[in-house]
């Protein structure tokens, strides 16, 4: 029962208040305007190259089963509805956000970690900066709005792919069919806000997963090791579970 | 608020234990303006946690710790920046941020110190005097533009000097100053930091291994003239020197030891007398 509790629930408790003190520092003084740029810069645009062919893959990858599957029911022309629905509801949103963990919640893990390991983080508290307003507030900030453009980046290029894969190569519709069906199929309180506020969330928790782990780390070069993984692993469960719970809520409504 | 007469750094009773392992046991220490502190022990004795404690970087489990007479223990992180302002702390390795430049690094303290008070910003060459004339101290001054990472060991360390004292504070912790150095290169440390003692009078607090490194802090003192240091003769400069140079040896968190140089010496304990080694010292 101990290890229970020091094991699981005192870093989930210690977890809620690093993240309560992240979302509080956004209110107060000093604001690290360059530090958000930078890392919105590190997170943004530095995972477009891996996010880009991930939308592109899994857009190619739908149209492609879902050709056979629909021609099965005589209802090849609904590609481009099923196509849109699954990218932006689901697909979209976690896939660029298990990405983005991937590159993301492990290289602030790893900062993070050589920081703490080489006293950076002390000698930051010991110069008079709260190392969460400096490190952790300007990468929560950058993840939160980066991962939504992102996913919005992925969605689009699975769109196009998916169009290659239908139109010109297999010739199960027409571009313009696909093209208006599928935009068609796109409803704006329910599709576009979930296929939103997904990333949005995502983001928080990877930027919050990498900083949480990283600055727990102990044990020198080792232990940075750990904290990278740790910090990836957890991102992706916890992205996992808030989809899951996001999904039953809008299915609910 | 501030005590005009209180010690500059005070620990009474205080006490912190990792699991079994006391980091530090039943700890009082008084360090009054103008005052060095020299502490030995074996590793993990709690020299480095009592250093960081002293500015609440560590938080303990009981007893009063006392920076120029206000309590910290029950200071929150965002109260302690400003008695942190005042402390200048440098760390084992250096504690350098790598990812910025030795300018950068040693510039930090004095733009942190403007951004948190929320005053416009500083005058350039204000903090651009200071900052060369910080590196000047260190004699690093052609290093203003390299990364931490092209610098050896040594002038790692002596970057961390430049930046504790930059805001020129009234108190400075050394955490080993001179570990892993060669004799030469650590007896440049111990002139530096004599030399920071004797010409603005700080209070300081020195972890070490070498007992050198006590034997500079008691018997000798920078002469300004010569740009050296030179030994204590007179007999009354040596004494007044002594009063103010105390020793304290520490063993599984609890201060064993603490007296003057020539007590240490006497000591018959054997875990003190590990400490003391009577080496030839290189003083430049």
């Amino acid at each position: 029962m101990e290890g229970f509790l020091t094991g699981w629930v005192a870093p989930f408790q210690d977890f809620l208040i690093l993240a309560g003190q992240a979302f509080r520092n956004l209110a107060r003084r000093p604001h690290y305007i360059d530090d958000v740029s930078i890392q919105a810069d590190v997170i943004g645009i530095g995972s477009l190259p891996i996010v880009l062919p991930t939308g592109a893959l899994s857009g190619a990858i739908i149209a492609l089963q879902m050709a056979r599957a629909l021609s099965t029911y005589g209802a090849s022309s609904e590609i481009g509805p099923i196509v849109s629905l699954t990218l932006v509801r689901e697909l979209g949103p976690v896939l660029t956000a298990v990405m983005v963990a991937g590159r993301n919640a492990s290289g602030i893990a790893s900062e993070l970690g050589s920081m703490k390991v080489t006293e950076q983080i002390d000698a930051l508290r010991a110069l008079g900066t709260d190392p969460l307003q400096k490190l952790v507030t300007p990468r929560l900030i950058a993840g939160a709005l980066m991962t939504p453009c992102l996913t919005v980046a992925a969605d689009a290029a699975g769109w196009i792919a998916a169009y290659l894969i239908s139109v010109p190569l297999l010739h199960i519709v027409t571009g313009n069919t696909y093209w208006s069906t599928s935009w068609r199929a796109l409803d704006l309180s329910t599709d576009l806000a979930q296929g939103l506020i997904k990333p949005f969330l995502f983001g928080i928790i990877i930027s919050l997963c990498g900083c949480f782990y990283g600055l727990r780390t102990t044990g020198g070069t080792q232990g940075v090791g750990r904290a990278t993984t740790t910090a990836v692993v957890a991102a992706c469960i916890w992205i996992f579970i808030t989809d899951f719970l996001i999904g039953k809520i809008f299915v609910n409504l | 608020m501030e005590v005009a007469s209180a010690p500059v750094l005070e620990f009474k009773n205080v006490n912190l234990r990792y699991g079994d392992v006391w980091a530090l046991h039943n700890v009082n220490l008084t360090l009054a303006a103008g005052d060095s502190r020299i502490i030995f022990g074996a590793a993990g004795s709690g020299k480095t946690t009592l250093l960081k404690a002293a500015v609440g970087l560590v938080k303990v489990d009981s007893g009063e710790i006392r920076l120029w007479g206000q309590d910290i223990t029950s200071m929150k992180e965002r109260e302690l920046f400003a008695l942190r302002a005042r402390t200048g702390f440098l760390f084992q390795e250096g504690g350098l941020f790598d990812s910025l430049t030795v300018r950068e690094n040693v510039e930090y303290p004095l733009l942190n110190q403007f951004l948190q008070n929320g005053r416009p910003r500083a005058n350039p060459e204000e903090i651009e005097r200071r900052v060369r004339e910080a590196l000047r101290f260190v004699e690093l001054e052609h290093t203003l533009d390299k990364f931490p990472s092209e610098l050896s060991g040594g002038m790692r360390r002596r970057v961390g000097i430049a930046r504790a004292i930059v805001a020129e504070p009234p108190l400075v912790l050394y955490d080993s100053p001179t570990a892993g150095l060669d004799p030469i290169t650590a007896n440049t440390i111990m002139a530096l930091i004599l030399k920071e003692r004797d010409t603005r009078n700080t209070t300081s607090l020195i972890v070490t291994q070498r007992y050198q490194d006590a034997q500079i802090m008691a018997d000798y003192r920078y002469d300004k003239q010569r740009q050296e240091l030179v030994k204590l003769r007179d007999e009354q400069e040596r004494q007044q020197r002594h009063a103010h140079t105390q020793f304290i040896v520490m063993r599984e968190g609890e201060i064993i030891f603490l007296g003057t140089l020539e007590q240490l010496e006497a000591s018959e304990d054997q875990y003190i007398r590990r400490f003391i080694r009577h080496e030839g010292i290189h003083a430049q």
